[in-house]
């Protein structure tokens, strides 16, 4: 069972730029091995479906975006990961994100004793103040290491 | 000209085959997801795997190619994706789907689908569902 900080679910936290950048956009889309034109195009790039997950680097630690839990990287699992669209993000767009940890719920596992469940959510805001995605993820920590 | 995107069309399959450590790494970087269990054969052995795995947003990287590939970049308005087992360098990864169901909703017409990504064991790696838009004439 991980640490949890029940005063922390659900609530947002602070907010953190992220400059949607050409380069970055067809670093990653050449990472998943993606040769659509409106990845590579010189004046707004369209950002590829998942190319949200770059938030990693405008965060010292991905854990940032589940700051109600502390988490062990040898028995983590990533169960589901959610991106609902709402607007385009192009190269040059300046957002703005904030992460709250929805939920952590336990479950019993088949094979790795009690597996608990974090759901984790990040909100997406444009330089125009729209809303243009949600990412939710499912992490699962394991009783004891992974094995296949 | 008759419609694409209709309810049961097959999303033409998307292949990556030999997945490399280099594909890893390249992701790891591309992503800035640096768990050190897919990049770093001593770390991933002494968590018990026989080697490093491919990050599971990897391989939902294909699979959302396998899609926009068919409904078009920029039009998918959900994707969800839930990770069954996992890839492992040297890997087939085959992409693909069929679309569940076309309606109105927000003012467009949207399809809804089911993918997945199944390596050459058999193994489902990942399975997923999308919403998207159908664009002019799709």
């Amino acid at each position: 069972m991980p640490a949890i900080d029940r005063e922390l679910l659900g609530v947002w936290g602070p907010a953190n730029t992220m400059r949607i950048e050409t380069g970055k956009i067809r670093e990653f889309a050449r990472a998943v091995k993606d040769p659509n034109q409106v990845y590579v195009t010189d004046e707004g790039a369209l950002a590829p479906p998942t190319f949200l997950m770059t938030i990693a680097h405008w965060m010292r630690d991905l854990g940032e975006t589940r700051s109600a839990v502390k988490l062990d990287y040898r028995r983590l699992l990533h169960g589901e990961q959610e991106f609902e669209y709402l607007a385009p993000i192009r190269a040059g767009d300046v957002l703005t994100f904030r992460s709250r940890t929805k939920d952590v719920f336990e479950k019993q596992g088949r094979r790795g004793g009690t597996m608990t469940f974090i759901i984790g959510e990040t909100e997406f805001c444009n330089q125009r103040g729209e809303v243009v995605a949600y990412m939710r993820n499912t992490a699962i920590e394991t009783a004891d290491v992974v094995k296949e | 000209m008759s419609e694409r995107l209709v309810e049961g069309a097959v999303i033409p399959p998307f292949v990556v085959e030999n997945l490399s450590r280099t594909d890893l790494v390249r992701y790891a970087g591309a992503s800035g997801d640096f768990n050190p269990i897919h990049h770093d054969e001593h770390f991933a052995q002494a968590a018990g795997n026989p080697t490093v795995f491919g990050h599971g947003m990897l391989t939902a990287g294909f699979v959302a190619r396998c899609i926009t590939d068919f409904v078009g970049a920029g039009n998918l308005r959900r994707y969800k994706v839930r990770f069954a087992t996992r890839v492992w360098p040297g890997d087939t990864i085959t992409c693909g789907g069929r679309l569940t169901r076309r309606y109105e909703e927000a003012g467009e017409t949207r399809v809804d689908g089911e993918v997945t990504a199944t390596t050459q064991r058999g193994e489902t790696a990942v399975t997923g569902t999308f919403t998207a838009a159908v664009p002019a004439g799709g």
